[in-house]
């Protein structure tokens, strides 16, 4: 079996800010980590490999420095990694990256085993999207299940998948053909401490980079011209600016004779309706 | 079936999830009517499932001017290759310039594979829509990097134009049956190949799992709060008023608290009319999962705490001494 | 772990990396084992390196395209403080900013991240993010290995070398060497203050590339035994206050406040006026000087640089003692693994060696320097005091006559110090140093 695992890496996000004259964010001094959520899809697939065997690879589109978030993984202990990366490929949105990622899976096919299953995050923290895994499955035709929280049976013979999903009221236990893409939630494992072996091979691993040629990209669906969404303008929300403080002895007072007077509050306090 | 080579009008998709309507389809009929305004086109909607034909007057009376409906038995239950394939298929066939999707659960999952189909642009989880007014372009404008930086966002090739929203971010209209539109059905059966993903069964969450999420008052208590006895305030105050005590992430850390009742960016976003912020200093991933309540009463002891740049109203001293007070305040008021 | 290594070192630190580089180099299978996310990053000291010690190891390495120094010293100063002025000797010198170059200014992460890449090009294996817990011995006490916190984490080679800091609890654990005592220890916080290359050059009157040194000692700390530096970096100013730790402990003050004490001080004060803090460090210096260096070698292990408390109290010159011994360490663990005898008996060379190099014999001339300074309250506060108010005295101009002002001061020193005493601090100070 084959499972293959899409990660990116991505900014510590509580750290990103804008350069107020450029209008370009500030990535510099910010921290790069994997994106939790796939992390976790990691985890998930290493516990399926410990299960019904097999193999995991794990593929990521990124700059160079997109290197050590693969290492992670190796060290975690998957089997291969491949970087995809081309300058060509710098500023995708979505539709691009689910473009080249599709790709991307379709040569791993070929080159080593036949991909049974994807999983990945179920969004990156930076873009918060969660489009590019659906996107992958529709180019590649695979059955597609969203917000996985858990794998009940596997089976190559039969091409059969059962997963949990969660939805807001309740799991949902779902059947689907292999191969299939799952996007898996987050915190649903705890992603393993990296063994010292691991580590060492992670460091030796010399990870093959994957150039648009490589991958036959076609250089219309790639990168920035391969994305319909462009950004106009960046900016950073304005600071909001809060209600009166009150700091008194009559401060409870007071603060309720403010909130008394907003319909909201009525309505939902005193059941009063809302115009 | 118009044979059109323009792309045109705003088409709002109107979700059926456990037998009715979503919410954010009627929310995005609102928008969709201000947008269509600027651009003097027109406002549409689709809904897919089995039995939507009751819902099309609903969609009607808050502003579809057109619905498409593709009712069917097989889209009883949500499969994203069924429901991805009659989508594409109406937006090929009557060719929308604008589709606004609610980024629920089944939105989220739906637009994706949607956009990638119809190779068109999908900006997600948008807070603010609107036209420009040079290339009439929809304009996006989106949370990135955990809400630190806006963009805003437009679709420079391709068609439909897409953005999804999530519910109670924009506000929804008045309906008005007095409204007259146009009902479509469009017929696309279910090619039985396409059936491979089948909903084995549903679990249902425990009776009396709270969902926060649909709560009117909500009391919230973080670090300044951190006991069990403090909380016991709080669920008083919270009771009197009818609502549910809720936390940030440390406390439900600390065990004070159950996972579904944590606020915040790992935990849920809320909305409700009332938020009540007890020794909550504000961190900005706190704040995402709340800003947007109505009404935010917040107690904090120090003044510079950023919780009071989005409150309401702001008493800037010990909860300890500030809830007992609180409780007797509002028995009064309320009594 | 299945897989064994000849060389394991403690440590991605100076010392750690100077021993792989001449192991690997040598052809031993070595790993370094770094507790921190990267070489460098559990690091921090004052900030010069000397060009010299690196080139033994990295040979002309200042005519590579991208080495990471901050600024060639043309410029060396020795300050005198007390609370609101400041005697200043310096000497400045074209020379030193040609090549070969002599001591550089550096960022450490920087700095150890490119060192460490020699190391891994050499054929080094670099594991970070581990944190060494155990020494592993076999039955007759020889280390053979160590064992980390992570899963299947023992390692084993033939030889250890320990190259993990002023701290390393691992060594003391172990046996292997005492715990440090507060008073041979100094704690000094340190500042990076950032205000733009232009206006280093400006504020220092140095050419782009060139760069000053301070050394500061003075009333900066209240009544501890202070001294502080100010480096200048390519675009930022390290400025750093220390002092025995074991006074840190009784005095009120907290290591933050004698910062913004010395930022405002009027000798300080213009140098980093208006800059932005891109970092705040604190760290132990080993001050003990001579008398608390441990034994430096066992069965099957070394001792280097922090961890065997080699520091030049008087130059502070940690870095430079750190990378000497590491490189000596290497250079023994390859003749000790060739010849197949890393016993406690083939190690003493290393010893040796240390204590015949500069290392050693530094470290013995300042034998009692740390503790002169601790002991002698007044070199920081009735000293500095005396000579602010001696300058003061001979260059206002008040009208009085030279005479007078003699008599001032004279009446002065006998006032606050008197012969004796001066007699007899000079005469300590001395025989340190001599």
């Amino acid at each position: 079996m084959h499972i293959a695992v899409l990660i990116k890496q991505v900014p510590d996000t509580q750290e990103v800010k804008i350069d107020p004259e450029k209008n370009t964010i500030v990535r510099a001094g910010v921290e790069s980590i994997i994106n939790p959520f796939d992390l976790n899809a990691t985890e998930m697939a290493l516990q399926l490999r410990e299960r019904y065997g097999g193999e995991v690879s794990v593929l990521t589109m990124g700059p160079p420095q997109a290197e050590s978030a693969l290492k992670e993984t190796l060290s975690m202990g998957v089997d291969r990694v491949y970087l995809i990366s081309d300058k060509k490929f710098a500023a995708a949105d979505t539709l691009a990256t689910s473009y080249t990622l599709a790709r991307s899976i379709e040569k791993l096919s070929k080159e080593t085993n036949p991909v049974d299953l994807i999983i990945c995050g179920k969004q990156a923290v930076d873009g918060d999207t969660a489009q590019t895994g659906p996107g992958i499955a529709s180019r590649l035709d695979y059955d597609q299940i969203t917000y996985v929280v858990d794998v009940d049976e596997l089976e190559l013979k039969s091409k059969k998948l059962v997963v949990k999903r969660r939805l807001a009221k309740g799991v949902e236990v779902v059947q689907a053909q292999l191969p299939a893409l799952i996007t898996v939630e987050k915190d649903i494992n705890e992603p393993r401490y990296a063994s010292l072996p691991g580590l060492i091979k992670a460091e030796r691993y010399e990870i093959p980079s994957w150039s648009a040629d490589f991958i036959e990209a076609n250089p219309d669906h790639i990168g920035f011209k391969g994305s319909p969404t462009w950004v106009k303008r960046i900016f950073t929300p304005p600071p909001p600016e809060g209600g009166p403080l009150f700091d008194d002895d009559k401060a409870v007072e007071k603060a309720l004779d403010l909130v008394f007077e907003n319909k909201h509050f009525r309505e939902a306090v005193l059941g009063q309706e809302a115009e | 079936m118009a044979d059109k080579k323009e792309w045109l009008d705003v088409l709002v998709y109107i979700e059926i999830s456990d037998g009715k309507p979503q919410e954010v389809g009627w929310e995005l009929l609102g928008q969709a009517t201000r947008l269509a305004g600027k651009l003097n086109q027109k406002v549409k909607a689709l809904i897919i499932g089995n039995g939507a034909s009751k819902f099309a007057e609903e969609a009607v009376s808050y502003g579809a001017e057109t619905v498409y409906v593709v009712d069917d038995l097989a889209y009883e239950t949500y499969v994203t290759r069924t429901y991805c394939n009659a989508f594409c298929k109406v937006v090929n066939d009557y060719k929308p310039k604008i589709v606004l999707i609610g980024a629920t659960p089944l939105g989220r999952d739906l637009s994706g594979a949607v956009a990638t189909n119809l190779q068109a642009g999908l900006t997600a989880d948008c807070t603010g829509l609107d036209i420009d007014e040079k290339t009439h372009k929809l304009l996006s404008t989106r949370p990135t990097f955990g809400g630190n930086i806006m963009a805003t966002i437009f679709c420079q090739k391709g068609q439909p134009e897409m953005s999804t929203v999530r519910p109670k971010v924009m506000k929804k209209g008045k309906p008005d049956t007095s409204r007259k539109g146009e009902i479509v059905n469009v017929d696309i059966p279910v090619d039985p190949k396409d059936l491979t993903v089948k909903v084995l069964e549903f679990i249902p969450d425990k009776a009396g799992t709270v969902e926060i999420e649909h709560a009117k008052i909500i009391v919230a208590g973080g670090k300044g709060v951190n006991s069990p006895e403090g909380f016991e305030q709080l669920k008083k105050l919270a009771d009197l008023l009818g609502g549910e005590v809720a936390g940030s992430r440390p406390m439900i850390e600390a065990g004070l608290l159950p996972q579904e009742r944590q606020v915040g960016q790992t935990g849920k976003t809320v909305c409700p009319r009332v938020f009540i912020a007890v020794g909550i200093s504000g961190a900005i991933q706190h704040l995402v999962g709340m800003q947007n309540s109505d009404v935010i009463i917040s107690i904090n002891s120090d003044p510079e705490a950023a919780i009071f740049q989005v409150s309401t109203v702001g008493i800037v001293k010990r909860w300890q001494e500030v809830v007992p007070n609180l409780i007797q305040e509002l028995e009064r008021r309320l009594n | 772990m299945e897989e064994k290594f000849d060389l394991i070192i403690v440590g991605a630190g100076p010392a750690g990396i100077s021993s792989a580089i001449v192991a690997a180099m040598g052809g031993l299978k070595v790993i370094v084992i770094e507790r921190g996310e990267f070489p460098g990053s559990k690091s921090v000291f004052g900030g010069v390196v000397y060009a010299s010690e690196i080139a033994k190891l990295v040979p002309e390495f200042w005519n590579e395209k991208r080495i990471p120094i901050e600024r060639r010293i043309t410029d060396s100063r020795l300050v005198y403080m007390n609370d609101n002025g400041a005697l200043q000797v310096g000497y400045k010198t074209g020379k030193f900013a040609e090549d070969p170059p002599n001591v550089l200014s550096v960022h450490r992460a920087k700095f150890d991240r490119w060192f460490a890449k020699k190391a891994q090009e050499a054929g080094a294996l670099i594991i970070c993010n581990t944190c060494v817990e155990e020494v592993l011995r076999d039955n007759t006490g020889r280390v053979t290995g160590v064992r980390t916190g992570r899963p299947d984490g023992d390692v084993f080679g033939k030889m250890v070398i320990f190259a993990d800091g002023i701290q390393s609890p691992l060594t003391v654990r172990a046996g292997i060497r005492p715990e440090v005592k507060p008073e041979n220890v100094a704690l000094s916080v340190k500042e990076n203050i950032q205000i733009g290359e232009e206006e280093v050059n400006k504020r220092f009157s140095v050419k782009p590339g060139e760069g000053v040194t301070f050394e500061m000692l003075g009333s900066m700390a209240d009544d501890m035994d202070g001294v502080a530096i100010m480096y200048t970096n390519k675009d930022t100013v390290s400025l750093g206050v220390g002092a025995n730790l074991k006074q840190w402990m009784v005095n009120k003050n907290t290591p933050y406040e004698l910062m913004d004490r010395l930022k405002e001080h009027p000798f300080v004060k213009p140098f980093v006026e208006g800059g932005t803090l891109k970092e705040y460090t604190a760290h132990w210096l080993p001050e003990g000087g001579w008398d608390t260096i441990p034994k430096l070698y066992g069965d099957g292990y070394l001792l280097t640089g922090d961890t065997a408390m080699l520091f030049n109290t008087l130059h502070r010159e940690g870095t430079n003692l750190a990378q000497a011994t590491g490189r000596m360490a290497g250079e023994m663990a390859l003749e000790a693994i060739g010849k197949g005898d890393t016993s406690e008996k083939a190690l003493k060379a290393y010893n040796t060696r240390v204590m015949k190099s500069f290392v050693g014999k530094d470290m013995k001339k300042y034998k009692g320097f740390g503790h002169f300074l601790f002991k002698n309250k007044d070199l920081f506060s009735i000293l500095p005091e005396f000579v602010g108010e001696t300058c003061e005295e001979m260059l206002r101009v008040d009208g009085a006559s030279k005479r007078e002002k003699q008599a001032r001061i004279k009446k002065n020193f006998g006032r606050k110090i008197g012969l004796m005493k001066l007699l007899k601090i000079g005469w300590k100070g001395w025989r340190i140093v001599r």
